[in-house]
């Protein structure tokens, strides 16, 4: 796989990640989750074979529409993140900022660990893990919060498979994936119980 | 046959039909006497031996293979399992009485087989996999699909998932390690990775703030069950990486870093404990000490560290239980479970009353109850290695006292000529006394549960020997 693919793959992440961070409508939210899914699968594909590789994508594109399907049947109301979290874009994208700034600065030394996984790869996986922690950092709906862990568990997932390429590891990975989305629905449907009730 | 098909899917699959299964009492008979059976089956079956019954020749095998992996159940830890099913038939029991089994019995099975198999997985890293998977599935036991997750639930589901990568990465950094021992660099890295997987898995100081919060908000038998069984697995799992990698297990710098960690556990929560004016919070820091325990066992001299952390284990399940169900008990009849709601509420409750406050002083180490051998033990132990850390450590144990004390002075400041009007049902009244007399069973007799626990530490290669 050319190298051209894994760097846009890094910048197609740095969209989804910065964006994942300021949009407020959960559809772009749902979107932008299953093209960052997208962006991992080439990342993934430097190191696994396609048919292997495949799985992180079908397993992230089911994940994000068990959660768009689920939001799609409540009531609609955009993220409310109340009143004691820093809710303009200004700060999100100054934050998203500073997260990319230290992804570049730990990159060369993470990439010497993981077993010269390839900078892209690395940096990508690094902005993956820092986007989604600082989502979780920053928000208390649970929408979000699971899109996070997604977030996170998908830069993990990059890196991890440049040094394990077990297919157990794989199969557990995606379960564990599609399994966050589906707690993830319950505790929307949950949260939303007394909205939905009168149905 | 094969030993993981019987202690792991077997649980996994026979806890499906028992999601449609609504009668409480039903469920909590049926998981128990499966709970028991399966104990039973671990402790006398031996695995890899074979065996003759009337003419019929068998053979447990110890290992199953998927996906090109291997789930070995190996014959020295029959009596884990034995002790993890027999506890877990204890809690299934008393889920009647808490009125939680419909949710407690089919998926604590599923919760249950899933931590079974983080133990036996190999290469045994991927455990962290697995114990993912039943953090996602303590989620429909800890809220229900008609009332919105409290704050405690999220951060349980978010601390807890983060655990899972730090924990993979950590094993294969480790790998790198033992290939190339002088890196002093990668030893480094992989032990912090390491740390905060186990920081995040055992909610270690100061990530545990999850743990009071679900107590509060969550029927306190199901944050029992769990604060029993995640903690318990996990430790051993977790002691499992010592036993296979000998330079973090004669590493200085580990038994200190471990030292601390129990400390400031053990420490923080007596404090917190003390100060504490809500029934359920106190239970949660009561837990949140017994890891303390745990973690302070393993940064001994690890032949004294090893027996001292299985004494720990049915200690830590019976007095979790009692004080569990007892919090369990009082809740229903109070609004909420701050001190001011809860006085006299002896006068009512006085079965939960007393396994609240017995299951208390029996994590708090004192005499006479299931707790106190261990702790005794340990803090022998750690009295010879330095005093300072026991000074501390008895700090602890007198907040926990504090917290219990002040507890049983609330429960029982009635108003004058109150009588006593016990509301507790049957079941709850059978459950709490049986629960209490094993509390005082084992803290008198430690011997007797000896039979279970002298064969627990062969499951480990190096360590207790």
């Amino acid at each position: 796989m050319p190298l051209f693919f894994s760097w846009f793959a890094v910048v197609v992440i740095l969209v989804t990640g910065v964006g994942l961070l300021i949009v407020r409508d959960w559809r772009w939210s749902i979107i932008l989750l299953a093209i960052q899914y997208f962006g991992m699968f080439i990342l993934t594909l430097q190191h696994w074979p396609l048919g292997m590789a495949s799985v992180k994508v079908v397993a992230g594109w089911m994940s994000a529409a068990i959660l768009g399907m689920t939001r799609s049947g409540l009531p609609s109301q955009d993220f409310d993140e109340g009143s004691i979290w820093p809710r303009g874009r200004l700060f999100r994208l100054f934050a998203a900022g500073v997260t990319l700034l230290i992804v570049a600065a730990t990159t060369p030394s993470v990439d010497t660990i993981m077993a010269d996984a390839g900078f892209a790869v690395t940096g990508g996986a690094l902005l993956l893990i820092g986007m989604g922690l600082l989502h979780l950092g920053i928000t208390s709906h649970i929408l979000r919060v699971v899109i996070g862990l997604m977030t996170v568990l998908s830069g993990f997932e990059i890196l991890y498979s440049a040094v394990e390429g077990s297919v157990l590891v794989a199969a557990l990975l995606a379960t564990i994936n599609m399994g966050l989305a589906l707690v993830g629905s319950y505790l929307l449907i949950a949260e939303n119980a007394q909205e939905v009730e009168p149905l | 046959m094969n030993a993981p098909t019987i202690w792991i899917i077997f649980p996994l699959l026979i806890a499906l039909p028992l999601l449609l299964v609504n009668n409480q009492r039903m469920l909590s008979v049926l998981g128990g006497t499966i709970g028991v059976l399966l104990a039973v089956a671990a402790e006398f079956i031996p695995i890899e031996l074979a065996m003759s019954v009337g003419g019929l020749s068998f053979k447990i095998e110890s290992s199953i293979s998927i996906l090109g992996r291997v789930l070995t159940i190996q014959p020295t830890e029959g009596p884990l399992l034995a002790l993890i099913y027999g506890a877990v038939a204890l809690w299934f029991f008393g889920a009647e009485a808490s009125k939680t089994a419909a949710r407690l019995v089919p998926i604590g099975f599923m919760i249950t087989a899933l931590m079974i198999a983080s133990i036996a997985v190999e290469p045994f890293l991927y455990a962290a996999l697995f114990i993912e998977m039943a953090i996602l599935l303590a989620i429909p036991l800890l809220t229900s699909i008609d009332s919105p997750p409290s704050k405690g639930v999220i951060r349980f589901l978010i601390y807890q998932t983060l655990a899972m990568p730090f924990i993979l990465l950590a094993g294969w950094l480790l790998g790198g390690v033992e290939a190339s021992p002088g890196d002093l660099a990668l030893a480094a890295q992989s032990a912090s990775m390491l740390g905060l997987g186990f920081a995040f898995l055992m909610a270690i100081f100061p990530l545990y703030n999850w743990v009071p919060m679900l107590s509060e908000e969550v029927p306190p038998y199901i944050v029992g069950f769990l604060l029993w069984i995640l903690p318990t697995i996990t430790i051993i799992f977790g002691a499992g990486f010592l036993d296979r990698y000998s330079w973090l297990r004669s590493s200085p710098q580990l038994a200190v870093a471990l030292r601390l960690a129990g400390l400031v556990m053990v420490v923080t929560s007596g404090l917190f404990a003390a100060f504490q004016r809500h029934l359920a919070r106190i239970m949660a820091y009561g837990a949140i000490a017994e890891t303390g325990f745990s973690i302070l066992a393993l940064s001994l001299d690890l032949r004294l560290g090893i027996p001292i952390l299985f004494l720990l284990i049915p200690a830590r399940a019976l007095g979790l239980a009692v004080w569990s169900l007892s919090v369990t008990v009082i809740k229903e009849q109070v609004e909420t479970m701050r001190f001011s709601a809860t006085r006299g509420v002896v006068r009512i409750l006085p079965f939960a009353g007393a396994g609240m406050i017995i299951a208390a002083l029996s994590t708090s180490a004192f005499p006479l109850l299931a707790g106190f051998p261990a702790r005794l033990a340990l803090w022998q132990s750690l009295a010879r290695d330095s005093l300072s850390s026991a000074l501390w450590m008895g700090v602890g144990i007198v907040g926990l006292l504090t917290g219990t004390f002040r507890s049983l002075a609330v429960i029982s400041m009635a108003e004058e000529y109150t009588g006593w009007k016990p509301r507790e049902s049957m079941a709850q009244r059978i459950m709490l006394g049986l629960g209490v007399i094993g509390l005082f069973i084992m803290g008198v007799f430690p011997q007797s549960i000896q039979y279970f626990l002298s064969g627990l530490p062969l499951m480990f290669e190096h360590l207790g020997r």
